[in-house]
């Protein structure tokens, strides 16, 4: 009876919403085609995969490819930078966009505010491939950075051949390139104070450092707990575009991460059942993280990713 | 209301326009640094140390360079039909998964929802992609840069929030007016959501404009590579053989300075020339993407 009663449910719907149905296939053999067939791939990361005997016929071999990544030495350099990485973005390119903002919002000049927040805005919108030639030829031997070394009578470096300005390098440019643009969503919970709260702490004497801290920071506290928690989420989600740009055999001490490690020996040395063991190890603890950071974000406050 | 300000308030104010001045500045100077390069005289930008702050000699040898290389103008035809074809191909896709997740009455909603957004949480990983683009065939073709990611979930959820914001009502009277899903979709709602339309368009837009990992790993035959490609052998790879044929080896090391600053130019001013006309939609999308999907 039940499933006499879903079926008729289904053809009612049908009749109802045909054409939705149709959308819906089209849809949905999108996501199957391109997101879940690719989650059914990650199976090979079980087996030792075999170009002609496909994904189907490939040999089991269990966990054999993580025991591999974790006994190398490349486990322990990978997940290390990938931290690291995070951790240098988290620790400057978080605080920073608040303080820009913070900063802004004190200014009472328009034409001041917008010039300054326009061009700040304007790294954004270089594309990564330029940004990372912008670094190759300022870091050049006869680059501009080097040329303010040499006029302070300093030596000359060769930036990108030295692991321990892969970091540095990386973290600026991505410092330089989102400060401003991630400043706006602070603006936006600026401009959403009541000015009757300012007003307010003047009549009772509040002078404007004291009108900063009582009314100006709690009103966006809120927004910087949940982008904090949400960034937490993408602790260990590094991704491989950039680091590959910049990096070189020189300085894969620092500079390798997982992802980018996952494209040379997938994609350069076709080791496609390893790399994929690797990856999946990643993403898994990436869902860790996302789920955590999204429970915890929804505890503090209204929002979430879902 | 004037409010007279106290001493350390009023030091506060300069110390703030001086300290943001200095901010701006350092976010500005890298493009004025490739400006003045770009326009420089290659043997006398060699020689010179020290900041720049206007061109070194004055050649426009760089910008001819550029302009005659093949493969700056193969890059921008290709990554314009990227841009064109693969834009309107994710937003009438997005629109119309948008619009399936968004029926309130439609009995498959919630599980078609699920099933969506599993998949910004756990993705099968760069290799499994790979090798299913190259078992679709798809490798060495320009749709393997358009179909694989012809909706982005997050952009879907974006449209989904406005469109489920609708009032019920309109839906309702085009109903009864005898219009179809499809007249629904793209003559009452498309027009209504436009502001959101737009964000996911310029996101879709830019995406492919800067996009080059994916024609690295999916496209083999130069004649198909996007601009992003082309300028990666150029800034990154240092290789600009095609644009120095008639050079000395000196020479070359001096003039392929300049065409990489002119490249960069070439490259980013006709996206910094648009960006006035599209900054408010482009942080509007961040407020968007902000609220709750």
């Amino acid at each position: 009876m039940r499933d006499d009663s879903f079926w008729s449910k289904i053809k009612k719907d049908y009749s109802k919403n045909y054409i939705v149905v149709y959308m819906m296939i089209i849809v949905v053999a999108y996501y199957v085609v391109f997101h879940y067939l690719p989650m059914y791939g990650v199976t090979m990361a079980f087996q030792d995969f075999n170009v002609s005997k496909g994904i189907f016929g490939s040999q089991w071999v269990g966990l054999k490819h993580f025991k591999e990544f974790f006994s190398s030495i490349y486990a322990w350099r990978t997940i290390r930078n990938t931290l690291l990485l995070s951790f240098y973005q988290l620790l400057f390119g978080f605080p920073f966009p608040i303080i820009l903002a913070l900063l802004l919002n004190e200014v009472r000049v328009k034409w001041f505010k917008k010039t300054v927040q326009s061009i700040t805005y304007l790294p954004h919108f270089i594309s990564v491939v330029v940004v990372c030639g912008m670094v190759v030829e300022f870091t050049s031997q006869s680059g501009l950075i080097n040329d303010i070394i040499a006029m302070f009578g300093g030596e000359r470096v060769s930036f990108l051949l030295k692991p321990e300005w892969f970091r540095p390098i990386y973290v600026t440019t991505s410092l330089w390139q989102s400060v401003g643009w991630d400043s706006i969503i602070y603006l936006a919970a600026l401009a959403g104070v009541d000015p009757a709260l300012y007003e307010a702490a003047y009549t009772d004497g509040a002078n404007r450092f004291r009108q900063f801290w009582h009314v100006t920071l709690p009103s966006i506290a809120p927004t910087i707990i949940v982008l904090f928690i949400l960034n937490i989420g993408k602790f260990m989600s590094q991704g491989a575009e950039k680091v590959i740009l910049l990096y070189n055999e020189n300085v894969y001490e620092t500079a390798d991460v997982i992802s980018s490690f996952v494209y040379r020996r997938g994609l350069i040395n076709a080791d496609y059942s390893f790399s994929t063991a690797v990856g999946l190890f990643n993403s898994v603890i990436n869902l860790i993280l996302v789920v955590t950071a999204n429970t915890l974000s929804r505890k503090f406050s209204e929002s979430s990713l879902w | 209301m004037a409010i007279k300000k106290s001493v350390p308030s009023r030091l506060f104010d300069v110390f703030n326009v001086l300290l943001l001045s200095l901010i701006t500045l350092i976010a500005l100077y890298p493009f004025l640094y490739v400006v003045f390069v770009s326009f420089s005289n290659a043997n006398e930008y060699a020689a010179y140390t020290g900041i720049v702050y206007k061109p070194v000699g004055f050649s426009l040898a760089a910008y001819k360079a550029v302009f005659s290389n093949k493969d700056i103008y193969t890059g921008y035809m290709n990554t314009l039909f990227y841009v064109v074809v693969g834009t309107a191909c994710n937003v009438i896709m997005t629109s119309i998964g948008a619009y399936v997740i968004s029926r309130k009455n439609f009995m498959w909603r919630k599980p078609i929802t699920t099933m969506i957004v599993v998949t910004m949480f756990f993705s099968g990983g760069l290799i499994p992609n790979y090798l299913l683009i190259k078992s679709l065939g798809l490798l060495n073709s320009r749709m393997a840069l358009i179909i694989p990611t012809v909706i982005s979930t997050y952009n879907l959820m974006i449209l989904k929030t406005a469109f489920f914001n609708l009032p019920d009502s309109i839906e309702e009277a085009a109903k009864i007016d005898g219009a179809n899903d499809f007249v629904i979709l793209f003559q009452i709602i498309f027009p209504l959501t436009l502001p959101s339309i737009a964000v996911i368009t310029l996101y879709y837009a830019v995406g492919h404009w800067n996009s080059w990992f994916n024609a690295m790993i999916y496209l083999s035959d130069r004649d198909l590579y996007p601009l992003q490609l082309f300028l990666r052998e150029i800034l990154i790879s240092n290789s600009m053989d095609n644009m120095l044929m008639d050079s000395s080896a000196a020479e070359k090391e001096q003039i392929s300075q300049t065409i990489q600053y002119a490249t960069i130019m070439v490259a980013t001013v006709p996206i910094l020339l648009l960006y006035p006309f599209l900054q408010k939609y482009f942080v509007k999308g961040v407020m968007i993407g902000a609220v709750k999907g």
